[in-house]
């Protein structure tokens, strides 16, 4: 296998890790919505409650930079990573 | 005071402007103390900070194409992020969001969801690919990519009809706050509003959108965050609203209870003004079946991820990596307004209807609310309105009525902040609304003059012809959205959610299987776009005229079965006609790769 092919095969794994994940948050939780907004979540509020307003969207934030900064690591592996600038 | 380059000083700059507009927030406030009228403050606000984004848009002119289309691919991953929040949060963001959470608690919270969820798609699937592209326009990629100028036009057509449909609410609500703070006709508001978002544009392009949306975005985060965070200490709901609520939302399911959700009879419903609304729906607790509420996140977060205005500007940065990151930056900025919003309503709510406060309205006599200063002045503005239906002479829950606008225009008003929040606040809702309407009108003439007029019409034209055109183009187009605005068709909201269902049944599939599957080729581009856009518009209208839908996809969620129409179209079509030839396979393969040239060149 190229190394182009290898670099691409691992950039496709973690594109499902990174969408399942993505799943959980946006649609797995609402499925048992209302099961879950029972349970008190963190600082008191109902728990499906609090990822509508903070959970999911804090969720989302952090998913990105870490995929971000695995996919850089990904090119890094194969030298395909771009110099220098942020 | 300043040395080097523009982009080496750009955190002294933006530095210096918030020194700046937080001492113009202060001497408006000494001014009030001093008598100023709310109305010059409200001007002031609002004229001030309109002069200073003409001025950036000004100081940002160019004459060269990849300046004015892409911002010269040299925008730093953290400014490029606070331009996309601007860029992205509209008027119906600012104003409209903490509304509608109070009017329709969870089953609202659908949204918040879906556009923030949206960004992991942009991220994952499509933003470092185009980057690497090296396109100028979203239809630049769709045509390149699929070879041939259909299917660069039908592009060209699903970003219009998309992006068109959502920039005539942001007109709209332009104008509706500069008709409040500057007290004119809302027909000429609409005007007023779009000759500031021209400004701004009209002669830098793509640079002066960048630089002036990043100072919008420090305007418009200031006037949300501020009163937020005002209201909630001077309600001694606690110093950090986000972290200390749990006792607010729970009073409000215990008020809930109390007064119970009592239907009115149409009859009733009659008599209050259109457009306002009571509480019927529960804060806090689930209101909506799993399946509307995903449905709902799902159509959000899709059409993000096909939104040309939003895609166009992970085109600026320097590198791919860049466009990566500078993702994760525009959500974290965007989280910090969205997760704020259900903290408003849920402060505006409690203050509102608990009895025990010295603000709430529900039990007191309605003569009494009627005589309230704050309510005799939205009352007018056609934002409230109380009857007592069942003629006790209190107020119950379900006589009182209320705008989606309210919650965020009249909150610092009632809970007995000084008027400068106000005029602040205006201020925020207006640059809310410009920087999408900038970034949606620049999409379009862009998408036309490059793709349309350069790429189709005439390919030999000179830079400096194209730049003119692409000029000609925003105006007209702007003047096209705001005659559509200044007839008021529909309400603010609405128009944005539909956006997004047009982008996503016409762009979607198109867009990430250009990236991620290389065995589709022109034809099915053509059939996914077409037959998506199609079904998608077609099964709104049928819906708008009494049509039932299936699966329960409503008219907010028309695009879920639009974009299926285009995903199996475009697989269908691509799998019997012949693959791409080898040159388009190498093209792919190429994107993938990160480092090395961009496909398209610098010029081009």
């Amino acid at each position: 296998m190229s190394k182009q092919e290898q670099h691409w095969e691992k950039s496709r794994a973690l594109l499902f890790i990174t969408l399942a994940i993505w799943f959980v948050f946006s649609i797995g939780i609402f499925l048992f919505g209302a099961e879950m907004n029972e349970v008190t979540g963190p600082f008191g509020y109902p728990l499906t409650y609090w990822f509508t307003c903070q959970g999911s969207l804090g969720a989302f934030v952090i998913l990105i930079f870490w995929f971000a900064n695995r996919q850089e690591k990904i090119d890094e592996e194969f030298g395909f990573s771009e110099r220098g600038d942020d | 005071m300043i040395k080097g380059n523009f982009i080496d000083n750009l955190p002294k700059v933006y530095g210096i402007y918030t020194g700046g507009f937080l001492a113009f927030i202060i001497i408006m406030a000494i001014g009030e103390q001093m008598g100023m009228t709310k109305y010059a403050i409200g001007v002031c606000f609002v004229a001030f900070t309109i002069f200073i984004y003409a001025l950036i848009g000004w100081l940002s002119r160019t004459a060269q194409a990849d300046a004015y289309y892409v911002a010269g691919r040299q925008v730093p991953t953290v400014f490029n992020g606070m331009a996309t929040a601007a860029d992205w949060m509209s008027g119906a963001s600012f104003v409209a969001m903490a509304g509608g959470i109070y009017f329709k608690g969870y089953g609202y919270m659908a949204l918040l969801v879906g556009w923030t969820g949206g960004y992991v798609l942009v991220a994952s699937l499509l933003a470092p690919y185009l980057r690497k592209f090296g396109c100028y326009t979203v239809p630049d990629f769709i045509g390149t990519r699929y070879g041939g100028n259909l299917s660069r036009f039908m592009a060209v057509v699903v970003l219009t009809v998309a992006s068109f449909t959502y920039v005539t609410a942001q007109i709209n609500a332009t104008g509706t706050i500069a008709s409040v703070a500057l007290d004119i006709d809302f027909k000429y508001a609409v005007y007023v509003g779009l000759v500031s978002i021209l400004l701004c544009s009209m002669l830098g392009g793509m640079r002066g959108v960048t630089w002036t949306q990043v100072a919008q975005y420090i305007v418009l985060i200031i006037a949300y965050l501020l009163p937020v965070f005002w209201i909630s200490n001077k309600m001694g709901a606690g110093f950090f609203p986000h972290f200390m609520l749990a006792d607010e939302v729970s009073r409000i399911a215990e008020l809930e209870a109390q007064f119970g959700f009592v239907k009115n009879s149409a009859e009733n419903l009659k008599e209050v003004p259109k457009g306002l609304a009571g509480i019927t729906k529960a804060h806090s607790a689930v209101n909506a079946t799993p399946w509307a509420f995903i449905s709902l996140a799902l159509a959000m977060m899709m059409g993000t991820a096909s939104l040309p205005h939003v895609m166009m500007r992970y085109f600026t940065t320097p590198s791919v990596k860049a466009a990566r990151k500078s993702v994760g930056w525009s959500l974290f900025f965007i989280f910090l307004l969205y997760s704020s919003a259900p903290m408003l309503a849920t402060l505006s709510k409690l203050s509102l209807i608990d009895p025990t406060l010295p603000t709430g309205i529900i039990g007191k006599s309605i003569s009494e609310v009627q005589s309230i200063d704050w309510y005799q002045n939205w009352n007018q503005a056609n934002l409230m309105f109380v009857s007592d239906f069942n003629g006790n002479g209190t107020l119950e829950l379900n006589e009182f009525f209320m705008g989606g606008k309210a919650v965020v225009l009249a909150t610092p008003e009632i809970a007995g902040l000084p008027y400068v929040i106000s005029g602040l606040v205006a201020a925020g809702g207006m640059a809310a609304a410009m920087s999408t309407a900038d970034g949606l009108i620049l999409a379009i003439a862009n998408a036309i003059s490059h793709d349309v007029y350069y790429k189709i019409i005439d390919p030999k034209a000179e830079t400096a012809k194209r730049l003119v055109v692409a000029r000609v183009l925003l105006v007209v187009i702007g003047f096209a959205g705001a005659t559509i605005a200044a007839m008021e068709i529909q309400g603010i909201l609405g128009s944005v959610i539909w956006a997004f269902d047009f982008a996503m049944s016409g762009l979607f599939f198109p867009l990430v299987l250009g990236v991620w599957w290389k065995r589709a080729n022109r034809e099915g581009a053509i059939a996914g776009m077409a037959l998506g856009l199609i079904s998608g518009a077609g099964y709104l209208i049928w819906v708008r005229n009494g049509g039932s839908g299936f699966l329960g996809i409503t008219q907010l969620t028309f695009g879920i079965f639009g974009s299926a129409v285009s995903l199996v179209a475009m697989v269908v079509v691509s799998l019997m006609t012949s693959a791409p030839n080898a040159a388009t396979q190498r093209m792919v393969d190429e994107v993938r790769v990160p480092s090395g040239k961009s496909i398209l060149g610098k010029q081009h």
